[in-house]
Parts: structure tokens; C-alpha cells; sequence
């Protein structure tokens, strides 16, 4: 097994208030995040008891013995080396580590492994059927729903999560709650997506790629 | 993040016991927050018991037409499921106007309701904060404190409660099914849950060391018109600045029954007591909204930056009481 690089350290609230307003707290970009990543050395190693843990991934298991305090994210990228899924804030605030648990979309970074022994978890890298993308991948592509594409692995598990939760009729922000179907216009789409952050802004794409795979899954 | 030994919990009693056995041992179910507060070391339990699987995740229907939301039930389940669409709107619209997706999808009921404060400096190890560090000091008096409280604060702590969901349940005068340590179990309003700073801003609720919180209970959904609104800096994924659950009932062009409950602007979801008795069998008018608006902010004190809240929630209040009146 091999061990985990650096579980303990992360970009920090602490570190991005560190020479600039507490405002940049609210609007914590995965960029900044990126930045403080490298600037920080790993904490002093401590002594914790490693657990031994199946995770499903893409219906195939894998035991792995882990430190507690390894996410699920760290799990998926460090120790099976699966890295479609991306660490951006490593707070639950930009999307970018998005996979679905039991068909649900979830932040992988803020979950920790442990506690996911016996779930279905399904990466990015499980979506394709073989050579054939799955409809939200293919309309990324074809409405050119990316530029850099550091977000977009989780802009897809979170479209396929979001579209699974329109079909179960699941109310949002923008819709009468008392309503019984789901009317996928893009101020839904874009209200149900606001956990997925682009530096890229390209937000518009993303939106068109999600409505033209709406109507093929 | 602090090392921590990790256990999951295989029922309630025992996952009451082994928090009260153990010192700094801590719940965790769907640790959105407590991780998040955990990687920055503001929180350090030694010990994590998992209560995520617990048969706590069902809704129930109760004799008297209220509700029994069980605290495993996700934010998303429950903003989703048929009855609270129906009979609580309010609630839907407050869960929905919480967080992302994603979130959603983790936060518990229990969770949404114990989840601690965004005040930046709470979350900054490098400042003073009494609810992080006793004794420490306030940043937030003299410093940035523009989503901070304006009601119910004290000289040492100035912090806003977060949660979009716990200002709905308070309008709606939710009951919270606790059990403790030797397992028997309370119920307690909601308004006694979580507590104002005082001396104490480290305390942010009535719990003991163990207890657990398993349920809440709403009752039959009062008569009237819900709606929970929440003003914010951006349209989605934001914390609130003011909001506002009420739920009226009127007719004939007079109030007859009204419960409001207010976030943002205060350490604890706020209940306007006083504001709902002037609406009693008051005229439903502009005048009307306009005095028991400027009613409910009577008390409330501002700390520079956040000196806008107390026209805001004035604003706030007085539109969503009209709307809910049919006098706009």
C-alpha cells in the first residue's frame, strides 16, 4: 500500500485570510486554493491508527488501510490512483471533487473514506460504457462545455447526480415547491449546478451541454 | 487535521455511550461542517462515532397531522419529500435556499441544526475568538463584521447562526427529540436549543456531553400562507444576510394569526414574539407591516459594517408580510 503523501494538510481559511480582507473567505476560488496548496509544507507527522476499509468504486472493491482522517477524495486520487476526481478548495465550496454515492452527488472531500465502506461510489472514470461516453460527457464535448477542464470532471458527476434528482422530481431554489414536475429551464440548471464552480466561466456552455443531455438520459 | 480514532455507531445507545465515555469524542453523519472545521484545526476530536447509518432517516406522519423528521434524514430528502412540500413549503424553500446540491445531499437534520458559525474569525487560528478560544477576545467587534449579528449578541462574541433550515423550523415551532447518555430521551422547543453568547460564546447549545439529537418534531402545519425569503449576496450558494420565515393567516383584510422567525442577524434562529402579537387581529396593511418591521429591529444594535442589516431586515420583513397578505 502506498502511503498516503499528505493527509493532514490542506489550503486553509486561515492561510487565504493571511494578507488580504476576510472577504476573500466568501469568494475562495479553487486558484487561490491551488496556490496555497504548494505554498504549505505538510504538518509534523502524528501517530494515527490506520483502518482497514473496502470502497466499491466503479462496482469494483478495493481494500485499502487507511488513516481515519483520509477523505474520500484522498482515498480515490492518492490511494487507488483514480485522480478524475479533482481537489480544488478541498472545502466543499467549488465542486470539482464531485463523484455520486449511492447515485447521489456528494463533495468527496469533505466525507471521510471510513465512512463509505459498503457504499456504491461512482467516479468520472465509471460513467463511459465502455468506448461510449455517457450522454453528459458527449454534450461536454459537444457544446465545448470547458476550457481548462480542472472543473469539469465534477461538473459532470454533479450534471448526472442533478439530472438523476430532476427525474425524482426534486424541487429547487427557483421552482414553486409545490409543483410536481420539474421544468428544466437554464435558471434551474444553473441554480441546481451553483455548488460546481469554472474559473473558466464557461458557464454558458456548461449549461447548454446539461440541457441537450437532459433530454438523452 | 488532528489524528482521531474512528468507530461507527450500530444503534443509538451506543453511540450515546461511547461519545459520553470517551473525552473529546465527537458525533459525526454527514460532516460537512465538521470536517471542514476539523481540517483547519478548529476542531479536534480524538474520537469520531459515525451515527450516519443509524435508523434515523424516515419521516413520519404523526396522529395529529404533524411530522416526525428523523435527524439521519438528509437536507435534500427532506426539502424533496411530498408532505413538507405540501403542508410546510416554508421548510422546503429554506432547505433549498441553503448550501448546494451536493451539501445537501450530506447535511443531516441534526447537523444543519448544530452547525457552527461562519464568522471568519472563528475559523482564523491566527485571531482572538471567545467561542474558539474562551477568554481570547472578539475580532469581529472592531474588525470585518459585515455578515455578523445585530440582536441577541454580547461583548463577547458577535457571531450569526448560519442555518436557512433551523429559521424555518423555529416559525414552525419545532420540537427536538434528544436522548442522552443513559438513554432516555427529552424533547425540548427548538427556542431552547441553541443559546445566546453571553459569557459563554463557546456553548453554542443546550446539549450535555452525549446527548444526541434524533428527531424533530413538527406539529400540525399552522393556518396561513409560508414563505421563507432570504436575501444574499450572490442568487445561489450563499449564506444568508436577512432572512425571513413567516407564515400568516389572514382574511378579510385583517391578520389573524402570524409566526416569524428571522436569520442572519442573530447568534440564534429568531423568533419575533413581540412583532407577531402587534399583528394579532391588525389591519393587513402596509402601516400595519411597516410598524411591527420597525418593532422587531427595536433592540437591535449594529457593529459598522453590518449597520445595513437593520433597514435590510426591515425591508425584508415588511414585503414578506405584505406578500403573504395580499397587501403589497
Amino acid at each position: 500500500m502506498t502511503p498516503p503523501k499528505d493527509q493532514s494538510t490542506g489550503p486553509t481559511r486561515r492561510a487565504l485570510l493571511e494578507g488580504s480582507t476576510a472577504m476573500t473567505l466568501l469568494l475562495a476560488s479553487p486558484a487561490t486554493s491551488f496556490a496555497q496548496v504548494s505554498a504549505r509544507a505538510p504538518a509534523a507527522a502524528e501517530a494515527a491508527p490506520r483502518m482497514p476499509v473496502t470502497l466499491t468504486v466503479n462496482r469494483q472493491d478495493h481494500a485499502l488501510d487507511l488513516d481515519p482522517r483520509t477523505t474520500l477524495l484522498d482515498a480515490l486520487r492518492e490511494h487507488i490512483g483514480m485522480t478524475g476526481s479533482k481537489k480544488g478548495c478541498d472545502h466543499g465550496q467549488c465542486g470539482a471533487c464531485t463523484v455520486l454515492v449511492n447515485g447521489r452527488r456528494i463533495n468527496s472531500c469533505l466525507s471521510l473514506a471510513v465512512m463509505h465502506e459498503g457504499d456504491e461510489i461512482t467516479t468520472v472514470e465509471g460513467l463511459a460504457q465502455g468506448d461510449s461516453l455517457h450522454p453528459v460527457q458527449a454534450a461536454f464535448i459537444t457544446h465545448d462545455g470547458f476550457q481548462c477542464g480542472y472543473c469539469t470532471p465534477g461538473q459532470i458527476c454533479s450534471a448526472v447526480g442533478m439530472l438523476s434528482e430532476v427525474r425524482a422530481g426534486w424541487p429547487s431554489h427557483v421552482g414553486d415547491v409545490t409543483a410536481d414536475r420539474v421544468s428544466l429551464t437554464d435558471a434551474e440548471i444553473s441554480e441546481r449546478m451553483s455548488g460546481n464552480i469554472c474559473r473558466c466561466s464557461a458557464y454558458p456552455n456548461i449549461v447548454a451541454a446539461i440541457r441537450d443531455a437532459s433530454e438523452r438520459v | 487535521m488532528k489524528p482521531f480514532t474512528y468507530e461507527r455507531a450500530k444503534s443509538i445507545g451506543d453511540a450515546v455511550a461511547a461519545v459520553a465515555a470517551k473525552p473529546g469524542a465527537k458525533f459525526i453523519s454527514g460532516g460537512t461542517n465538521l470536517l471542514d472545521l476539523m481540517k483547519l484545526e478548529v476542531e479536534t476530536p480524538s474520537h469520531l462515532v459515525d451515527i450516519s447509518r443509524l435508523p434515523l432517516n424516515r419521516i413520519e406522519d404523526m396522529p395529529d397531522g404533524g411530522v416526525r423528521i428523523g435527524a439521519q434524514v438528509s437536507n435534500s430528502v427532506l426539502a424533496g419529500d411530498p408532505r413538507i412540500r405540501r403542508k410546510y413549503p416554508v421548510l422546503s424553500q429554506a432547505l433549498l435556499a441553503g448550501a448546494s446540491g451536493q451539501l445537501r445531499n450530506k447535511a443531516s437534520t441534526g447537523g444543519n441544526l448544530l452547525q457552527r458559525t461562519r464568522c471568519y474569525y472563528f475559523y482564523d487560528r491566527t485571531m482572538p475568538c471567545n467561542k474558539r478560544e474562551p477568554g481570547s477576545g472578539c475580532s469581529a467587534l472592531e474588525g470585518f463584521n459585515r455578515i455578523h449579528a445585530v440582536l441577541g449578541t454580547s461583548d463577547a462574541c458577535i457571531a450569526a447562526h448560519p442555518s436557512d433550515m433551523a429559521v424555518a423550523m423555529t416559525a414552525l415551532d419545532a420540537r427536538i427529540e434528544i436522548v442522552g447518555p443513559s438513554g432516555t430521551t427529552r424533547v425540548i422547543p427548538i427556542s431552547e436549543l441553541h443559546r445566546l453568547p453571553g459569557k459563554t460564546p463557546q456553548i453554542d447549545n443546550s446539549l450535555a456531553n452525549g446527548e444526541m439529537i434524533v428527531a424533530v418534531v413538527l406539529p400540525p402545519p399552522p393556518a396561513g400562507k409560508q414563505v421563507y425569503r432570504k436575501v444574499r449576496d450572490r442568487a445561489s450558494y450563499a449564506f444568508a444576510l436577512v432572512s425571513v420565515a413567516a407564515i400568516v393567516d389572514s382574511a378579510a383584510g385583517r391578520i389573524r394569526d402570524a409566526r416569524i422567525a428571522m436569520g442572519g442577524i442573530a447568534p440564534k434562529p429568531w423568533r419575533l414574539n413581540e412583532t407577531e402579537q402587534m399583528l394579532q387581529a391588525a389591519l393587513a396593511s402596509d402601516r400595519t407591516f411597516s410598524q411591527a418591521a420597525d418593532a422587531a429591529m427595536t433592540n437591535a444594535r449594529g457593529f459598522g459594517q453590518n449597520d445595513f442589516k437593520m433597514p435590510l431586515a426591515i425591508r425584508t420583513l415588511r414585503v414578506t408580510l405584505g406578500m403573504l397578505s395580499n397587501q403589497t
